[in-house]
Protein backbone atom coordinates (compact mmCIF):
# COMPACT_ATOMS: atom_id res chain seq x y z
CA UNK A 1 0.00 0.00 0.00
CA UNK A 2 2.72 2.42 1.04
CA UNK A 3 4.71 1.37 -1.98
CA UNK A 4 1.70 2.04 -4.25
CA UNK A 5 1.26 5.46 -2.69
CA UNK A 6 4.90 6.23 -3.40
CA UNK A 7 4.40 5.30 -7.02
CA UNK A 8 1.25 7.41 -7.18
CA UNK A 9 3.21 10.39 -5.84
CA UNK A 10 6.01 9.77 -8.29
CA UNK A 11 3.69 9.71 -11.30
CA UNK A 12 1.25 12.48 -10.30
CA UNK A 13 3.90 15.23 -10.48
CA UNK A 14 6.22 15.86 -13.42
CA UNK A 15 9.48 13.95 -13.56
CA UNK A 16 12.95 15.37 -12.91
CA UNK A 17 13.50 15.62 -16.66
CA UNK A 18 10.35 17.73 -17.03
CA UNK A 19 11.59 20.01 -14.25
CA UNK A 20 14.88 20.30 -16.13
CA UNK A 21 13.06 21.24 -19.36
CA UNK A 22 11.06 23.87 -17.46
CA UNK A 23 14.31 25.30 -16.06
CA UNK A 24 15.82 25.47 -19.56
CA UNK A 25 12.70 27.26 -20.88
CA UNK A 26 12.84 29.77 -18.00
CA UNK A 27 16.53 30.40 -18.68
CA UNK A 28 15.97 30.87 -22.43
CA UNK A 29 13.17 33.40 -21.82
CA UNK A 30 15.41 35.29 -19.37
CA UNK A 31 18.25 35.35 -21.90
CA UNK A 32 15.87 36.74 -24.55
CA UNK A 33 14.69 39.45 -22.11
CA UNK A 34 18.23 40.54 -21.29
CA UNK A 35 19.33 40.35 -24.95
CA UNK A 36 16.41 42.61 -25.95
CA UNK A 37 17.47 45.13 -23.27
CA UNK A 38 20.78 45.68 -25.09
CA UNK A 39 19.26 46.28 -28.56
CA UNK A 40 18.49 50.03 -28.80
CA UNK A 41 16.11 49.57 -31.75
CA UNK A 42 14.06 47.09 -29.72
CA UNK A 43 14.08 49.30 -26.61
CA UNK A 44 12.80 52.21 -28.70
CA UNK A 45 9.98 50.08 -30.11
CA UNK A 46 6.48 50.53 -28.60
CA UNK A 47 6.31 46.75 -28.39
CA UNK A 48 9.33 46.50 -26.08
CA UNK A 49 7.56 46.93 -22.74
CA UNK A 50 4.52 44.77 -23.63
CA UNK A 51 6.87 42.04 -24.89
CA UNK A 52 8.84 42.06 -21.63
CA UNK A 53 5.63 41.93 -19.59
CA UNK A 54 4.34 38.99 -21.64
CA UNK A 55 7.62 37.10 -21.23
CA UNK A 56 7.63 37.83 -17.50
CA UNK A 57 4.02 36.66 -17.20
CA UNK A 58 4.90 33.47 -19.08
CA UNK A 59 7.77 32.75 -16.67
CA UNK A 60 5.50 33.50 -13.72
CA UNK A 61 2.83 31.11 -15.02
CA UNK A 62 5.34 28.35 -15.80
CA UNK A 63 6.80 28.43 -12.28
CA UNK A 64 3.36 28.51 -10.65
CA UNK A 65 1.91 25.73 -12.80
CA UNK A 66 4.87 23.33 -12.87
CA UNK A 67 7.15 24.09 -9.91
CA UNK A 68 4.33 25.01 -7.51
CA UNK A 69 2.23 22.17 -9.00
CA UNK A 70 -0.87 24.31 -9.32
CA UNK A 71 -1.58 22.59 -12.65
CA UNK A 72 -1.85 19.25 -10.83
CA UNK A 73 -3.15 20.23 -7.39
CA UNK A 74 -6.64 20.70 -5.99
CA UNK A 75 -8.73 23.52 -7.49
CA UNK A 76 -9.15 25.18 -4.07
CA UNK A 77 -5.44 26.02 -4.12
CA UNK A 78 -5.90 27.61 -7.55
CA UNK A 79 -8.71 29.75 -6.14
CA UNK A 80 -6.68 30.67 -3.05
CA UNK A 81 -3.84 31.88 -5.28
CA UNK A 82 -5.55 33.31 -8.34
CA UNK A 83 -8.18 35.26 -6.33
CA UNK A 84 -5.66 37.41 -4.43
CA UNK A 85 -3.47 37.58 -7.55
CA UNK A 86 -6.34 39.13 -9.54
CA UNK A 87 -7.03 41.57 -6.69
CA UNK A 88 -3.30 42.42 -6.56
CA UNK A 89 -3.13 43.03 -10.32
CA UNK A 90 -6.30 45.12 -10.24
CA UNK A 91 -4.89 47.13 -7.32
CA UNK A 92 -1.73 47.95 -9.27
CA UNK A 93 -3.70 49.04 -12.34
CA UNK A 94 -6.15 51.09 -10.24
CA UNK A 95 -3.34 52.85 -8.37
CA UNK A 96 -1.52 53.63 -11.63
CA UNK A 97 -4.70 55.22 -13.00
CA UNK A 98 -5.32 57.05 -9.72
CA UNK A 99 -1.83 58.56 -9.67
CA UNK A 100 -1.86 59.50 -13.34
CA UNK A 101 0.58 56.94 -14.75
CA UNK A 102 -2.18 55.75 -17.08
CA UNK A 103 -4.87 57.94 -18.59
CA UNK A 104 -8.16 57.10 -20.29
CA UNK B 1 -8.76 3.15 5.76
CA UNK B 2 -11.76 4.97 7.31
CA UNK B 3 -14.56 6.38 5.19
CA UNK B 4 -13.48 9.91 6.12
CA UNK B 5 -9.90 9.28 5.14
CA UNK B 6 -10.94 7.66 1.89
CA UNK B 7 -13.18 10.63 1.10
CA UNK B 8 -10.33 12.96 1.93
CA UNK B 9 -8.15 11.12 -0.50
CA UNK B 10 -10.77 11.22 -3.22
CA UNK B 11 -11.65 14.87 -2.74
CA UNK B 12 -8.41 16.47 -1.78
CA UNK B 13 -5.41 14.54 -2.94
CA UNK B 14 -5.35 14.48 -6.66
CA UNK B 15 -1.56 14.42 -6.40
CA UNK B 16 -1.68 11.06 -4.63
CA UNK B 17 -0.07 12.29 -1.39
CA UNK B 18 -1.06 10.90 1.99
CA UNK B 19 -1.34 13.77 4.48
CA UNK B 20 -2.80 14.36 7.93
CA UNK B 21 -4.59 17.37 9.52
CA UNK B 22 -7.54 17.06 7.15
CA UNK B 23 -10.17 19.78 7.14
CA UNK B 24 -13.79 19.51 6.04
CA UNK B 25 -12.51 20.25 2.54
CA UNK B 26 -10.53 17.03 2.64
CA UNK B 27 -7.34 19.06 2.31
CA UNK B 28 -4.53 19.44 4.82
CA UNK B 29 -4.99 22.66 6.79
CA UNK B 30 -1.28 23.50 6.62
CA UNK B 31 -1.28 23.44 2.84
CA UNK B 32 -4.41 25.59 2.72
CA UNK B 33 -2.69 27.98 5.14
CA UNK B 34 0.46 28.35 3.02
CA UNK B 35 -1.59 29.05 -0.12
CA UNK B 36 -3.68 31.64 1.78
CA UNK B 37 -0.44 33.16 3.09
CA UNK B 38 1.00 33.29 -0.44
CA UNK B 39 -2.20 34.96 -1.63
CA UNK B 40 -1.81 37.65 1.04
CA UNK B 41 1.84 38.07 0.08
CA UNK B 42 0.75 38.73 -3.52
CA UNK B 43 -1.14 41.75 -2.27
CA UNK B 44 1.78 42.94 -0.12
CA UNK B 45 4.16 42.87 -3.07
CA UNK B 46 1.50 44.38 -5.35
CA UNK B 47 1.39 47.43 -3.07
CA UNK B 48 5.19 47.72 -3.11
CA UNK B 49 5.37 47.28 -6.90
CA UNK B 50 2.57 49.81 -7.44
CA UNK B 51 4.42 52.32 -5.24
CA UNK B 52 7.60 51.80 -7.27
CA UNK B 53 5.74 52.25 -10.57
CA UNK B 54 3.83 55.33 -9.39
CA UNK B 55 7.08 57.12 -8.47
CA UNK B 56 9.04 55.77 -11.45
CA UNK B 57 10.69 58.65 -13.34
CA UNK B 58 9.66 61.25 -10.75
CA UNK B 59 12.97 61.62 -8.92
CA UNK B 60 14.24 65.21 -8.95
CA UNK B 61 17.89 64.30 -8.38
CA UNK B 62 20.01 61.33 -9.46
CA UNK B 63 21.40 58.76 -9.62
CA UNK B 64 18.75 57.39 -11.98
CA UNK B 65 18.18 53.73 -12.88
CA UNK B 66 18.63 53.86 -16.67
CA UNK B 67 19.86 57.35 -17.57
CA UNK B 68 22.88 59.49 -16.78
CA UNK B 69 22.61 62.39 -14.32
CA UNK B 70 24.84 65.46 -13.88
CA UNK B 71 24.41 67.35 -10.60
CA UNK B 72 24.83 71.11 -10.02
CA UNK B 73 28.54 70.67 -9.26
CA UNK B 74 29.08 68.92 -12.59
CA UNK B 75 29.48 65.45 -11.08
CA UNK B 76 28.36 62.75 -13.51
CA UNK B 77 26.32 59.80 -12.25
CA UNK B 78 26.10 56.88 -14.65
CA UNK B 79 22.90 54.78 -14.92
CA UNK B 80 22.98 52.90 -11.65
CA UNK B 81 21.40 49.54 -12.45
CA UNK B 82 23.91 46.80 -13.23
CA UNK B 83 21.98 44.51 -15.57
CA UNK B 84 24.70 41.83 -16.05
CA UNK B 85 25.05 41.33 -12.28
CA UNK B 86 21.28 41.25 -11.75
CA UNK B 87 20.83 38.86 -14.68
CA UNK B 88 23.31 36.51 -13.01
CA UNK B 89 21.46 36.73 -9.70
CA UNK B 90 18.16 36.09 -11.52
CA UNK B 91 19.64 32.96 -13.07
CA UNK B 92 20.82 31.85 -9.62
CA UNK B 93 17.31 32.23 -8.17
CA UNK B 94 15.74 30.35 -11.11
CA UNK B 95 18.29 27.57 -10.58
CA UNK B 96 17.40 27.47 -6.88
CA UNK B 97 13.75 26.84 -7.78
CA UNK B 98 14.85 23.94 -9.98
CA UNK B 99 16.90 22.53 -7.07
CA UNK B 100 13.89 22.96 -4.76
CA UNK B 101 11.54 20.86 -6.91
CA UNK B 102 14.20 18.17 -7.05
CA UNK B 103 14.46 18.25 -3.23
CA UNK B 104 10.69 17.73 -2.95
CA UNK B 105 10.78 14.95 -5.52
CA UNK B 106 13.65 13.26 -3.65
CA UNK B 107 11.62 13.21 -0.42
CA UNK B 108 8.55 11.92 -2.26
CA UNK B 109 10.56 9.09 -3.81
CA UNK B 110 12.16 7.94 -0.52
CA UNK B 111 11.62 4.20 -0.32
CA UNK B 112 10.92 3.74 -4.04
CA UNK B 113 13.59 1.43 -5.44
CA UNK B 114 15.88 2.85 -8.12
CA UNK B 115 15.23 1.40 -11.58
CA UNK B 116 17.79 -1.12 -12.78
CA UNK B 117 20.75 0.51 -14.51
CA UNK B 118 19.90 3.98 -13.20
CA UNK B 119 22.40 6.60 -14.32
CA UNK B 120 24.08 9.29 -12.20
CA UNK B 121 21.31 11.82 -12.89
CA UNK B 122 18.58 9.44 -11.70
CA UNK B 123 20.64 8.59 -8.60
CA UNK B 124 21.42 12.25 -7.90
CA UNK B 125 17.71 13.09 -8.01
CA UNK B 126 17.14 10.83 -4.99
CA UNK B 127 19.28 12.88 -2.56
CA UNK B 128 17.06 15.31 -0.66
CA UNK B 129 20.04 16.59 1.36
CA UNK B 130 21.92 17.43 -1.82
CA UNK B 131 19.08 19.46 -3.33
CA UNK B 132 18.05 21.16 -0.09
CA UNK B 133 21.70 22.14 0.36
CA UNK B 134 21.99 23.38 -3.24
CA UNK B 135 18.78 25.41 -2.87
CA UNK B 136 19.97 27.05 0.36
CA UNK B 137 23.39 27.74 -1.16
CA UNK B 138 21.88 29.34 -4.28
CA UNK B 139 19.53 31.40 -2.11
CA UNK B 140 22.49 32.62 -0.05
CA UNK B 141 24.34 33.40 -3.29
CA UNK B 142 21.39 35.52 -4.44
CA UNK B 143 21.57 37.40 -1.13
CA UNK B 144 25.30 37.91 -1.72
CA UNK B 145 24.50 39.48 -5.11
CA UNK B 146 21.94 41.73 -3.46
CA UNK B 147 24.37 42.79 -0.72
CA UNK B 148 26.94 43.61 -3.41
CA UNK B 149 24.37 45.60 -5.38
CA UNK B 150 23.16 47.58 -2.37
CA UNK B 151 26.73 48.34 -1.29
CA UNK B 152 27.70 49.46 -4.81
CA UNK B 153 24.65 51.73 -4.99
CA UNK B 154 25.46 53.39 -1.68
CA UNK B 155 29.07 53.96 -2.83
CA UNK B 156 27.75 55.50 -6.04
CA UNK B 157 25.56 57.91 -4.09
CA UNK B 158 22.16 56.19 -4.00
CA UNK B 159 20.64 55.51 -0.59
CA UNK B 160 17.05 55.04 0.55
CA UNK B 161 16.96 58.81 1.28
CA UNK B 162 18.52 60.12 -1.96
CA UNK B 163 15.43 60.30 -4.17
CA UNK B 164 12.10 58.63 -4.92
CA UNK B 165 13.82 55.93 -6.96
CA UNK B 166 16.11 55.05 -4.03
CA UNK B 167 13.22 54.99 -1.54
CA UNK B 168 10.98 52.75 -3.61
CA UNK B 169 13.78 50.57 -5.00
CA UNK B 170 15.37 49.75 -1.62
CA UNK B 171 11.96 49.17 -0.02
CA UNK B 172 10.77 46.79 -2.76
CA UNK B 173 13.98 44.82 -3.24
CA UNK B 174 14.74 44.96 0.50
CA UNK B 175 11.39 43.33 1.31
CA UNK B 176 12.09 40.68 -1.28
CA UNK B 177 15.58 40.11 0.13
CA UNK B 178 14.09 39.72 3.61
CA UNK B 179 11.79 37.01 2.23
CA UNK B 180 14.75 35.25 0.62
CA UNK B 181 16.60 35.41 3.94
CA UNK B 182 13.67 33.76 5.74
CA UNK B 183 13.58 31.13 3.00
CA UNK B 184 17.29 30.34 3.34
CA UNK B 185 16.94 29.97 7.13
CA UNK B 186 13.89 27.75 6.61
CA UNK B 187 15.79 25.59 4.10
CA UNK B 188 18.78 25.29 6.43
CA UNK B 189 16.55 24.16 9.29
CA UNK B 190 14.95 21.59 6.97
CA UNK B 191 18.40 20.41 5.88
CA UNK B 192 19.38 20.06 9.54
CA UNK B 193 16.29 17.91 10.20
CA UNK B 194 17.10 15.81 7.13
CA UNK B 195 20.66 15.24 8.33
CA UNK B 196 19.68 14.41 11.92
CA UNK B 197 16.63 12.16 11.53
CA UNK B 198 15.97 12.06 7.80
CA UNK B 199 12.98 13.39 5.90
CA UNK B 200 10.62 10.63 4.85
CA UNK B 201 6.93 9.84 4.92
CA UNK B 202 3.81 11.86 4.16
CA UNK B 203 4.26 14.32 7.05
CA UNK B 204 7.75 15.25 5.95
CA UNK B 205 6.69 15.44 2.31
CA UNK B 206 4.20 18.09 3.33
CA UNK B 207 6.87 20.03 5.27
CA UNK B 208 9.09 20.12 2.19
CA UNK B 209 6.11 20.88 -0.07
CA UNK B 210 5.18 23.92 2.04
CA UNK B 211 8.79 25.13 2.08
CA UNK B 212 8.96 24.66 -1.69
CA UNK B 213 5.76 26.67 -2.24
CA UNK B 214 7.19 29.56 -0.22
CA UNK B 215 10.51 29.37 -2.07
CA UNK B 216 8.91 29.31 -5.54
CA UNK B 217 6.73 32.26 -4.56
CA UNK B 218 9.87 34.23 -3.68
CA UNK B 219 11.18 33.27 -7.12
CA UNK B 220 8.06 34.42 -9.02
CA UNK B 221 8.09 37.74 -7.16
CA UNK B 222 11.66 38.25 -8.38
CA UNK B 223 10.62 37.36 -11.94
CA UNK B 224 8.19 40.30 -11.80
CA UNK B 225 10.66 42.66 -10.08
CA UNK B 226 13.43 41.85 -12.57
CA UNK B 227 11.23 42.85 -15.50
CA UNK B 228 9.46 45.87 -14.01
CA UNK B 229 12.39 47.40 -12.14
CA UNK B 230 15.48 46.38 -14.08
CA UNK B 231 14.50 45.83 -17.71
CA UNK B 232 11.62 48.19 -18.45
CA UNK B 233 13.04 51.69 -18.91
Amino acid sequence: MAHDNKHAAAHAHPSGNTYLKVFVILTVITVIEVWAYYIPALVASPLFNPSLIIMSAAKFAIVVLFYMHLKFDHKLFRVLFSGPLIIAGATIVALLFLFGQFAL
Amino acid sequence: MSAHTAAAHAAGHEDGHVHHHYTTTGLDNRKIAIWAFIGSECMLFASLIATYLIYKGKSLVGPFPHTEYVDAAGKVFKPILDIPVTSASTFVLLASSFAMVLALQAVQLKGVPLPAGAGWWTRAQRSSQLWLGVTAFLGATFLGFQAYEFTAFVHEGLTIKTNLFGSTFFTLTGFHGAHVTVGVLWLMSLLWVDRTRGLAGPGDELLVDITALYWHFVDVVWIVIFTLVYLIQ
